[in-house]
């Protein structure tokens, strides 16, 4: 299977960016930023995705989805990065699709599916409860209860936390902390009384919750895949969660790296363009080959995620490692190169680089990935 | 079943049957592979029918027409008789800088007659070609170059010295940029010619390097004849006399595209197997970690970067196929491919600490590490240092202005 895009997938990167650069560009997330809406994205933007089938991007045909799979979520989301698109895609379209899709039961699926793809249900997963990414160290607790259990603890950083409708919940139902085994997912209305959310404004502008949790009663139905056995579900949401931020961080990097080669021609120094400063043409063509690097390693990813979902984990990381540094790198650079402008609120580049370190966070940096690359390699 | 795949199907069929069990060690030292020649010797029989079996099928440059030695496959077949070679470890049956370098340029821009000669040459593994390029006074900058090529008629005169002729002293031919112009801007006066290594006045001379052993040599040109026609229509220059470089360009981008994919980045140089090799000397910690924090994190990145890398020839190769061409990204794969190179060796002699700093009692020894440690400073130098790669990328990928 070559590496490259299909047809099919071409003219779905076509459509993206004809679209998003007319309907969603980063004038449009300014203005997101600087109203600060309640629901901090469009919902008509929203709605309008998901009508092209951008919502169920991922889900089966069957249920209401396009079908694109994950190679297809990449390319959307490689388009919203360069757009600097803000709206529930990521949380719910990859991680609450790819939740139920592949570890959902039938009525599950039956349930959430189709609300997904039309873009009514909106999901978020609750993973982390503390400030760096750590889906091992669990603590949240499920209790046996009568016939199911009981739900208490805090997660933090949970992306459009405040906004779903739907919560998936990593929580413990044995083991101790730090141990893969024991955890399970479960699936909750996350307008539940006992749920608490705060809104956490981000450095980003981006949507993102604490949830805390004080004594909410579910049953085994809650259950996402299997008690006890929640992890492995959880690493693979993860993966595709990886992936497709990679995606849209790679994006990201594209975009703000041809927004400074643009003015590396154009602004005048010393007399000189100074694009032909070789101070500067070195550090650029670096960036060049890095992000060559990067696209290589998030095409990889997405399309591992097609053929052998089961198997893709370490190249999500690899994905997610590599995209973490380039798109830092490129965004750093970027202002750097642009000077004093660069570092103006008027000026979008401040705005990739601030979004890029969110997301370089979110489910991992570049250091977690190398070291969980390190361990699966057995040093 | 699809032409592709039934091609396959008849590939795999025929590797197997044909491979002999012995050439299938993967990849092996630049050292190791064959590379033809008239000094050649196959050091088994092993070798010698891998080689002939190939040979037969036109498999030494599989994507060669059949007229020139080759079994004219598409791009994708190529591909796929890749695949399939590397899916059960096969050596390559032939290496060869006419391979990877002249020949492409000789399709580009040779008559019929040239290619009828020297490809076919190339392709039975009967000629070994080396690469007259660099002088002492031209090196980054190529297009400076100043070993004087008069016209004498009924053949050139040749007189000056190259540098850095890697492998000049096994070598039969020897394709090279000379100078017959010298008034004419330093670009246009430049013409690329194919001289017999046999002829009187070229003399080598081996250089030590600073890892003890070396390919390269320093080649001299004293009065050398070159006769203007080697016989029935086929010139000893390619191209245009004085439009050389045009052709010196095409062949660097394969040059580039070469160094770029060529083995190093996997096996024992590579940093594949480094964290096994880490483990094997310096041991794990309570917690099962490799017990050096920052050398673990310096193998798992460069591991990492390494199969990005991968993955971005794989890319490369794929779009090239599907009809957009490398261009000057090969000077990306090259760039990249020379320092992961460097990076490997690095952290293979950091891990091995002063044991591999220890040499014999007759200096360093060939093939050990040591000498590939030193051995691989010269990657980021030779094709084109990686300054003058990161110039390429700046102006031809990226578009930046020049001074």
């Amino acid at each position: 299977m070559p590496l490259i895009l299909n047809e099919e997938q071409e003219m779905l990167q076509d459509a993206a960016n004809g679209f998003l650069k007319e309907k969603a560009p980063v004038a449009a997330f300014r203005k997101v930023r600087d109203n600060k809406p309640a629901d901090g994205f469009c919902r008509e933007l929203w709605s309008e995705m998901a009508e092209m089938g951008w919502a169920g991007i991922i889900v089966d045909e069957t249920h209401g989805g396009s079908g694109f799979g994950y190679v297809g979520a990449g390319v959307l989301a490689e388009q919203m990065g360069r757009n600097l698109t803000a709206s529930p895609f990521f949380s719910t379209s990859v991680l609450g699709a790819t939740a139920i899709q592949k570890y959902g039961t039938t009525k599950q699926k039956d349930e959430n599916l189709a609300a997904i793809s039309s873009g009514q249900m909106l999901f978020a997963l609750a993973v982390d409860e503390g400030p760096r990414h750590n889906p091992s160290r669990i603590t949240f607790s499920a209790k046996p209860a009568g016939n199911g259990f009981v739900l208490s603890g805090t997660k933090t950083f949970v992306a459009d936390g405040h906004v779903a409708d739907k919560l998936i919940i990593a929580a413990r139902t044995s083991g101790a902390e730090g141990d893969p085994d024991g955890i399970t997912l479960f699936l909750v209305d996350a307008d539940a009384p006992e749920i608490e959310r705060e809104r956490t404004p981000m450095v980003d502008s981006r949507n993102a919750a604490n949830i805390s949790v004080d004594g909410l009663e579910v049953t085994g139905d809650d259950i996402l895949g299997e008690l006890d056995g929640g992890y492995a579900a959880l690493e693979g949401i993860l993966s595709a969660g990886r992936a497709v931020l990679s995606a849209e961080m790679s994006g990201s990097a594209q975009q703000v790296f041809g927004i400074t080669t643009d003015y590396l021609k154009e602004r005048e120094q010393f007399g000189q363009k100074i694009g032909s400063f070789q101070g500067l043409q070195h550090r650029a063509a670096h960036l060049a080959t890095e992000i060559e690097m990067m696209k290589s390693a998030v095409l990889k990813s997405l399309k591992d995620l097609d053929q052998d979902f089961e198997n893709a984990g370490m190249t999500c990381s690899l994905a997610k490692a590599k995209t973490g540094q380039v798109a830092q790198l490129a965004t750093k650079e970027a202002i750097q190169m642009h000077g004093g402008i660069g570092v103006t609120d008027e000026y979008d580049v401040g705005l990739y680089f601030k979004r890029v370190h969110v997301a370089q966070q979110m489910f991992g940096d570049a250091g977690f990935h190398s070291d969980r690359w390190a361990k699966n390699s057995g040093f | 079943m699809s032409e592709l795949e039934e091609f396959r199907t008849d590939v795999r069929a025929w590797l197997e049957e044909n491979c002999p069990e012995e050439m299938r060690d993967g990849d092996i030292t630049a050292e190791a592979q064959c590379w033809g020649g008239r000094q050649w010797e196959f050091q088994s029989e092993a070798r010698k029918i891998w080689f002939e079996r190939a040979l037969s099928k036109g498999y030494t440059v599989p994507s060669w027409p059949k007229e020139y030695g080759g079994a004219g496959l598409s791009a994708d077949e190529a591909k796929i008789l890749d695949e399939e070679r590397q899916a059960i470890n096969a050596r390559k049956p032939l290496s060869n800088f006419g391979i990877s370098m002249l020949g492409p340029a000789l399709l580009a821009y040779g008559t019929h007659e040239q290619k009828a000669q020297h490809l076919n040459g190339i392709a039975r593994g009967e000629i070994r070609w080396c690469q007259g390029y660099s002088e002492p006074g031209a090196g980054s900058d190529l297009a400076s170059l100043k070993t004087k090529c008069e016209d004498k008629g009924d053949h050139w005169l040749i007189n000056g010295q190259k540098i850095w002729t890697s492998n000049a002293d096994i070598s039969d031919w020897i394709f090279c940029l000379v100078r017959t112009d010298f008034d004419a801007p330093k670009h246009q006066g430049i013409t690329f010619i194919l001289i017999d290594m046999a002829s009187e006045g070229i003399s080598v001379k081996p250089i030590v390097l600073i890892s003890g052993h070396s390919p390269f040599c320093e080649t001299f040109f004293d009065d050398v004849k070159v006769p203007k026609n080697y016989g029935e229509g086929n010139l000893s220059v390619v191209g245009e006399v004085n439009r050389g470089w045009d052709v010196a360009k095409n062949l660097l981008v394969h040059e580039r595209g070469m160094l770029g994919t060529m083995s190093p980045l996997r096996g024992t140089t590579g940093p594949e197997n480094l964290g096994s090799f880490a483990a094997e000397h310096i041991g794990h910690d309570s917690a099962g970690r490799l017990d050096d924090p920052a050398l673990r994190q310096r193998i798992a990145q460069a591991q990492l970067d390494n199969w990005a890398y991968n993955l971005t020839v794989e890319r490369m190769t794929d779009e090239a196929n599907a009809g957009n061409g490398l261009g000057a990204k090969s000077s990306m794969l090259k760039y990249a491919a020379s320092e992961l190179t460097k990076r490997g060796t690095e952290l293979r002699m950091d891990i091995e600490g002063t044991a591999a700093a220890t040499i014999g009692a007759d200096g360093i020894e060939y093939g050990s590490l040591a000498n590939s440690w030193l051995y691989n400073r010269a990657y980021s130098i030779l094709g084109g240092t990686t300054e003058v790669q990161l110039n390429i990328i700046s102006k031809r990928v990226l578009g930046l202005p020049s001074q």
